[in-house]
């Protein structure tokens, strides 16, 4: 984001060639831009923007729960809220967030100059935030936008929805275009622009964890832009994908879209182990216990994720022999997960630990994705499944995996390379503010969740019995909590990106990896000439 | 806010203080499989909760001792595969440990077979039916909470949001069959009481079974997200005695008896337009008004507005519509009312939406007007 430096390429002939890659000023730099630090960039702010939009609408959802009876939304936008509040955080919060991380990182990481497809970069990004302008346009069109829930199941979305339906198709069409070409992006640069010497085994685990996310994204998000078609078509078109009337069968489209569904999960945490592989380390003062045990585990997760799809609907009314299968194949992946939290916590045994900001988010990462993990497990039982499912047992476990799991390490992420972004020290006094507001209030938060839904509280409701009004006002001043709590991660981003600390090289001592060897703020291009890597 | 987290804190300290408000955790229930499934549940929370135990007091303990500020100089051990392999073997067997429980009872809860009574659960935007097989019964259940009480414009009484007008009666200790289908979009049937949660798909049927031990009255709820008044559909069970059951059953053949000639009667009845207007109204809150809404506006662009519309006020389209209120129209949510209203029902709601809102058509319909209707149909 700042004027290259010229201690990185002294060679003149090099330096000619940047002079001739100078951005252009103004809102041309970014719309027209192929540079990686700026279309991360790009990314990172608009999955904030989308982080804050989306977590609105949470706002609207615990501001109606705050009180039993119908106060302030009617059911029918309600369930637009908590459609679109789950649209965005996936689509628009996560999945960007770890895309901009991606591209600020992997050219620095693995000792390369930019992404190895900078044009199509560029489209990845700039059609993105035209899917979720159509998606968020829907809900002002008449009777609203998509109600069916984020998993859109049929025929609620298809014979029962309104028109709208068409732009949420679209939408999502358009993020799943966006997201395959940026998927390919990080294939191609990882394959071939590694520094020499960085062989397979040298790459820090945020780069292995998200080639393999890479491949996951690849692999199903063709399967969604698949189910959103005949969606589309069951809905205009007059076909019977889901349509017993039709020949077709409602259960088909659960066991497809959970057919992406679950290796999607996985994509929204596996870049997360990554970087909690890099943050712990470096805050222990100490390898990353069991490298080649993690690169395994992640890639035996990856694989793992396509077998167990359909323990998302064990009551559906599968045939027992599918319920045992699914339910022995999603316990099994508790063993590489269960692996990974072994390595982290080896790792800091006997460290020489130190709690600056993006420890702090990764030492609660650790503990609350476990407990995340925990309900986890509980859930693949499938006869307990019965009494958890589609309650909010089912919404505390997904939000501790993903609030306190992908979203803690992204705020990780973002406080441990924000000095080599900005060339700025961030405020770690505010820092740590925020860190305290959000551990204490994301827990009042979803923890209280747990007893809502073992007492039985189904999920996705307006309204509910006055036995569980207790709970859900807590809940609900914890939500409050939690949104009021990130405005001071704005604060922190902006005041960093303003000023501050002169920002060292490397202004951690115990990290590691190449992009700690380039000064801070990192060149405009990376690497120029690649460096050696031994 | 200081004031809830105390009531947290508490919450968490005397769990008993609350408990009979709500219950923190998953019921026994009263059957043979629900309390298995709880025992599976406790089983599972505990070996999670010593898991977490051991592996957050080493972390905790690293944390505390392992500090820079207390002088700790990091190790360099980064690498062992004996530890590898035990911290891979030993969740494997823990795992295996857990599956075979859980494998027992997963099979019993799928056996419905030899059950002694079948009941036909349907469920429909948003009620439930229910067809006792072999007895010729069958009647809808919906909702009986007031609105007022939802607007908040009166106190909420004790069963909110989780009373019925007609409970489903079921007799305690007979194997009881569901089997689940749906008229619309997908369902779930659940009552926490029985561990039974099974999902009622349109245009399939699914089986599900319980056994009841202790009489009472269980409630639950649809458990899919189906629609605007998902969370409005719930189901109450009275569990009673055999004999109970059985006097039930014969009141209900009565009833429906009495029904029947009651709605013969209506046949040859002529209503005055207040009568029409006074059931009608009543049926319209309790059938119509969660699509058309009590002031029959619709919601634009999901459900149509019958106030002005052409159907409700043209008088040459009165015969459509009869139809599409005893029909149903295909391809939308407007369902079929001629199997859950009678004819004087049909007849007093379909005078109600032409003459409500300003609508004034005058035009009246009788009990009779819709069994020509259906006759003419038939031909």
């Amino acid at each position: 984001m700042k004027t290259l430096t010229p201690e990185i390429d002294s060679q003149p002939e090099a330096h000619q060639e940047h002079d001739h890659h100078q951005p252009p000023k103004g809102i041309m730099r970014w719309l027209l831009t192929t540079n990686h630090k700026d279309i991360g960039s790009l990314y990172l702010w608009f999955s904030l923007i989308m982080f804050f939009i989306g977590g609105a609408m949470a706002m609207v959802i615990r501001a109606e729960l705050f009180q039993p009876g119908l106060q302030l939304v009617d059911p029918n936008f309600f369930n637009q809220m908590t459609t679109v509040h789950g649209l965005i955080m996936v689509f628009g919060a996560v999945m960007p967030a770890f895309t901009g991380l991606a591209n600020w990182l992997i050219p620095m990481m693995i000792g390369a100059p930019d992404m190895a497809l900078p044009r199509m970069n560029n489209w990845s990004f700039w059609i993105l935030p035209f899917a979720f302008l159509i998606l968020l346009g829907s809900l002002f069109m008449e009777g609203g936008g998509p109600s069916f829930g984020w998993t859109f199941y049929a025929p609620l979305s298809t014979t029962y929805s309104n028109d709208s339906t068409a732009l949420f198709v679209f939408s999502v069409h358009i993020m799943g275009i966006s997201s395959i070409m940026g998927a390919i992006n990080v294939i191609v640069t990882i394959v071939n622009m590694r520094a020499p010497g960085m062989t397979w085994m040298k790459l820090p685990l945020f780069v292995w964890t998200w080639l393999i996310t890479a491949f996951l994204l690849i692999a199903v998000m063709p399967v969604l832009a698949g189910v959103v078609t005949m969606v589309l078509t069951d809905k205009f078109f007059g076909t019977s994908f889901f349509d017993a009337a039709g020949g077709g069968d409602p259960v088909m489209f659960q066991h497809i879209f959970w057919f992406f569904g679950h290796p999607e999960v996985y994509i929204m945490i596996l870049p997360s182990f990554g970087i909690i592989s890099a943050i712990v380390p470096a805050f222990s003062r100490k390898k990353l216990f069991g490298y080649s045990s993690m690169v395994y585990a992640t890639a035996s997760i990856a694989i793992l994720s396509f077998l167990v799809w359909a323990h998302h609907m064990f009551t559906t009314g599968m045939p027992v022999f599918a319920e045992l299968f699914f339910m022995y194949c999603t316990m099994l992946i508790a063993v590489p997960t269960g692996v990974k939290v072994f390595n982290w916590v080896a790792t800091l045994w006997r460290g020489s630990i130190t709690f600056e900001t993006p420890m702090l988010f990764a030492i609660a990462f650790i503990i609350l994705f476990t407990i995340g993990g925990f309900s986890g497990l509980m859930l693949a039982i499938t006869p307990a499944d019965f009494q958890y499912h589609d309650t909010y047992f089912v919404v505390a476990h997904f939000h501790y995996v993903l609030v306190t799991g992908a979203i803690f390490s992204i705020m990780a992420a973002a406080y441990y390379w924000l000095p080599k972004w900005t060339g700025h020290m961030y405020d770690e006094r505010l820092g740590k503010l925020h860190f305290w507001c959000s551990v204490i209030s994301v827990n009042v938060l979803f923890f209280p969740m747990h007893f809502l839904g073992l007492a039985g509280m189904p999920r996705r409701i307006p309204d509910y019995a006055v036995q569980f009004a207790d709970i859900n006002q807590i809940v609900s001043i914890g939500g409050f909590a939690f949104g009021l709590s990130q405005l001071i991660f704005l604060a922190v981003v902006l005041k960093c990106i303003k000023g501050g600390e002169k920002a060292p090289a490397k202004p951690w001592e115990g990290a590691e990896g190449l992009e700690w060897t380039i000064p801070s703020p990192a060149p405009y291009h990376s690497f120029s000439t690649p460096p050696e890597v031994k | 806010m200081i004031r809830n987290l105390f009531i947290l804190l508490a919450l968490i300290i005397t769990p008993a203080s609350l408990a009979e408000e709500m219950p923190l955790n998953m019921t026994r229930g009263v059957t043979d499989i629900s309390e298995r499934v709880y025992d599976l549940h406790m089983t599972i929370l505990y070996i999670c909760c010593a898991i977490g135990v051991v592996v957050f007091a080493v972390m905790i303990y690293s944390l505390i001792y392992h500090r820079k500020s207390k002088g700790a100089e990091a190790a360099n051990f980064h690498e062992s595969t004996k530890v590898e392999v035990a911290w891979t073997v030993i969740p494997f067997i823990i795992l295996i440990l857990m599956a075979i429980p859980a494998t027992k009872t997963l099979i019993a809860m799928e056996d419905p077979t030899n059950a002694d009574i079948t009941i036909q659960v349907t469920g429909s935007q948003w009620k439930w039916h229910y067809r006792y097989f072999d007895q010729d019964i069958e009647f809808y259940s919906l909702l009986s909470t007031p609105r007022a009480q939802i607007e908040n414009q009166q106190a909420k009484g004790p069963h909110y949001l989780l009373e019925v007008d007609k409970p489903l009666v079921l007799p305690i200790n007979k194997k009881i069959r569901f089997l689940m289908t749906s008229d619309d979009v997908i369902h779930s049937w659940w009552v926490p009481a029985f561990a039974v949660k099974k999902d009622a798909n349109p245009g399939f049927i699914n089986e599900a079974w319980t056994k009841i031990d202790k009489p009472g009255t269980y409630r639950g709820q649809c458990a899919e997200l189906c629609g605007k008044d998902h969370g409005f559909m719930p189901i109450v069970v009275k569990a009673v005695s055999e004999q109970e059951y059985e006097a039930w059953l014969s009141a209900q053949k009565q009833t429906a008896e009495a029904e029947k000639a009651q709605a013969q009667a209506a046949l040859s009845q002529t209503l005055s337009m207040e009568q029409l207007m006074t059931e009608g109204e009543a049926v319209y809150l309790a059938s119509c008004a969660a699509c058309h809404q009590p002031n029959g506006m619709g919601l634009p662009g999901v459900f149509p507005a019958l106030k002005d519309s052409a159907v409700a006020t043209q008088t040459d389209m009165l015969n459509q519509h009869l139809d599409v209120v005893i029909n149903g129209k295909a391809g939308t949510a407007m369902q079929a009312f001629a199997k859950q209203l009678t004819a004087q029902q049909l007849a007093a709601v379909i005078t109600y939406e032409r003459n409500a809102w300003g609508n004034d058509t005058g035009d009246m319909v009788q009990a009779a007007d819709i069994n020509n209707h259906a006759k003419q149909e038939a031909k």
